[in-house]
């Protein structure tokens, strides 16, 4: 109970500081040096986390929607020969540290928010697919069994049974996504995407250790947030399945 | 026929053969303008007979056939593909000419991609035992080396420019080295006890793990930068601290940054490793006369080992690739070329820093990861 009240505290504040970031000046003054500003005016607070989450949102839906199409199609009698290939290709991908994913996209991209989209996406792959994967393989025996003996095709098996076993599973692959990739959006301000990594570089650049502090701020509430949802998400979805876990 | 077809080895040649179609390298006349692309075939006078080989291996690779071949034909490849990528280098650069470039272009990175994909399955369809996936790993480790030493690669750009800064590129090496693995030390020497601690006092388990899960939620880029005024505040309040090296810019902020992001994985293994330990077996080693620093030293870690193991690769693959964000507040490491490749628009310097955090951090993971497998198939009862 006292955890839903600190986490509707939270959005409340997230809000209102948001909406109007000037009246918490007073709450970074004290950080300043040499009479900076305390709240970052020069784009609208608002608007960047509007982009940095727009940003963060396709990119995990994105990521979301073909990790799943691909553990589908390894897990399938015909794509079966794929199904070692890809499970060391996903420990090995996730190996890449996500900052150098990210330079290497800006040759191929430009400067922007293409090659943080595509490092994001790229690097938002692997939970998902690793999740889903073990999801879908990892259901007990009886349970193929008992849909075998009900006479189910193998899309029904799929669409009926697998899938919705593997759900909760997949939402928690899809919060790692999402956390990590709220974390790196950020650093996407070095290649001028537009997120609130940019008030946090503009703090680094100026020593203004306000700015960095609330940009850090925003993104850590944020990221709060999305993990408790996802989780209860999760929740929802285990209960729904009603397998003891 | 078409049952003796090898569906991955089928996926393997569509991505080679466009990478094969695709141009090689870029030439360059200088380092920061766009170039024109080249394919295999164009770039080198033996060009044409090459692609052709690597085309057959790809083809070949769609029929079944034994893991070992398809091992040798994927090495190879990626050996002949490398050769070709220096030859065209040298090949391409006018003598006496110290702007021009050759880069890698996409031709190179999918071809390869496709070859190391053909490994990758290779190696994953033969089921090595762990010994041999050790020497897999010190061949491959080895035969980098040995490419690298012998100049064959000198013309390409990345490496013209680590032989424009050699020193430095040395000086960061070890930075960023001193980065991950010292922070990874810390964290062990902290994280450990109090893993073990949070083991024995139950109550304080939830509050610890939670400040320690909001620590990891703070974007890294926010933390290298808290971490810049609370360092320069030490250094200038706390005496002794400037003399010992302390600044608000520098290795200390970056070295802490990273220890508090690796944090949350010792502790929450620690404590996953010794709750783990079957409680029988800890009766036993009770009823044995053991005391309880016994009983955690000689049972309780060594049943932890693989788990404790597991955090360390974590947090050791985490660190290699976070400190590339050192390079952004000047704690050095390779992130100091990504971030100046970045600001001057220049590619290949970017890859010098991008190529071997990567390098490193695939070194590392697959290190430990034959590490863990290592531990967690001790015999039982030992």
């Amino acid at each position: 109970m006292t955890g839903r009240l600190l986490l509707a505290a939270a959005v409340l504040f997230l809000l209102a500081f948001l909406l109007t970031p000037t009246s918490f000046a007073w709450l970074f003054q004290p950080v300043t040096r040499n009479n900076a500003p305390a709240i970052y005016t020069q784009t609208p607070l608002w608007s960047l986390t509007l982009s940095h989450l727009a940003l963060v949102a396709v990119a995990v839906i994105a990521s979301t929607v073909i990790a799943l199409v691909l553990a589908v199609l390894v897990t399938r009698p015909a794509g079966r020969e794929f199904l070692p290939l890809a499970r060391t290709v996903t420990s090995v991908g996730q190996t890449f540290p996500p900052v150098a994913v990210l330079a290497l996209a800006v040759p191929v991209m430009g400067f922007g928010a293409g090659p943080t989209l595509v490092a994001l996406f790229l690097y938002g792959l692997l939970p998902v697919f690793e999740n889903a994967l073990a999801g879908l393989t990892g259901q007990p025996p009886q349970v193929a069994e008992a849909a075998r003996g009900m006479g189910l095709t193998p899309r029904q098996r799929l669409t009926q049974i697998d899938l919705p076993l593997a759900l909760p599973v997949i939402l928690g692959g899809m919060r790692l996504t999402a956390v990590i990739s709220l974390g790196t959006a950020t650093i996407g301000s070095t290649v001028a995407a537009k997120t609130l990594g940019e008030v946090i570089i503009a703090g680094l650049l100026s020593s203004n250790t306000a700015f960095v502090l609330q940009g850090g701020m925003v993104v850590g509430i944020i990221a709060v947030l999305l993990h408790e949802g996802f989780q209860a998400l999760e929740r929802m979805a285990a209960a729904r399945t009603g397998l003891n876990r | 026929m078409h049952a003796r077809l090898d569906r991955p080895g089928l996926l393997f040649a569509a991505i080679g053969l466009a990478g094969l179609a695709l141009p090689l390298v870029q030439f360059k006349p200088n380092r920061i303008v766009l170039g024109e692309g080249m394919t295999l075939a164009a770039a080198l006078p033996l060009g044409m007979p090459l692609a052709l080989l690597l085309a057959a291996v790809l083809v070949a690779g769609c029929w079944r056939s034994s893991a070992a071949w398809r091992l040798i034909g994927a090495v190879g490849a990626l050996v002949g593909l490398v050769l070709a990528l220096g030859g065209s280098a040298g090949h391409l650069t006018p003598p006496d000419n110290t702007l021009a470039r050759v880069s890698p272009s996409t031709g190179f990175w999918l071809t390869g991609l496709a070859f190391a994909l053909m490994l990758a399955d290779a190696i994953g369809r033969m089921r090595p035992s762990l010994p041999v996936r050790w020497l897999l790993l010190a061949v491959a480790v080895g035969l980098v080396a040995v490419v690298l030493a012998s100049g064959i690669l000198d013309g390409v750009s990345v490496m013209r420019e680590y032989a424009a800064r050699r020193d430095i590129f040395l000086r960061e090496a070890r930075a960023h080295l001193f980065l991950a693995f010292g922070s990874l030390g810390l964290a062990l020497l902290v994280g450990l006890p109090l893993g073990v601690a949070l083991h024995q006092a139950r109550r304080l388990r939830g509050p610890v793990l939670s400040v320690l899960n909001i620590l990891q939620t703070i974007p890294s880029l926010a933390l290298f930068g808290i971490m810049i005024p609370i360092f320069g505040w030490i250094a200038a309040n706390v005496p002794g601290a400037a003399q010992a090296g302390v600044a608000g810019i520098g290795v200390f902020p970056a070295l802490v940054a990273l220890f508090l992001y690796s944090l949350l994985p010792v502790v929450s293994n620690t404590l996953t490793g010794l709750t783990g330990v079957n409680p029988a077996t800890r009766e036993a080693a009770t009823g044995l006369g053991l005391t309880s620093t016994q009983v955690l030293t000689w049972v309780l870690v060594p049943l932890a080992l693989p788990v404790l193991l597991a955090a360390v690769r974590i947090v050791l693959v985490q660190n290699i690739g976070l400190a590339v964000i050192a390079g952004l507040i000047g704690g050095g490491g390779f992130g100091t070329f990504v971030f100046q490749g970045l600001n001057q628009t220049a590619m290949d310097l970017v890859l010098l820093g991008a190529l071997p955090t990567i390098a490193l951090a695939l070194v590392a993971g697959i290190a430990l990861d034959l590490l863990v497998e290592a531990t967690s198939r001790r015999p039982k009862g030992t």
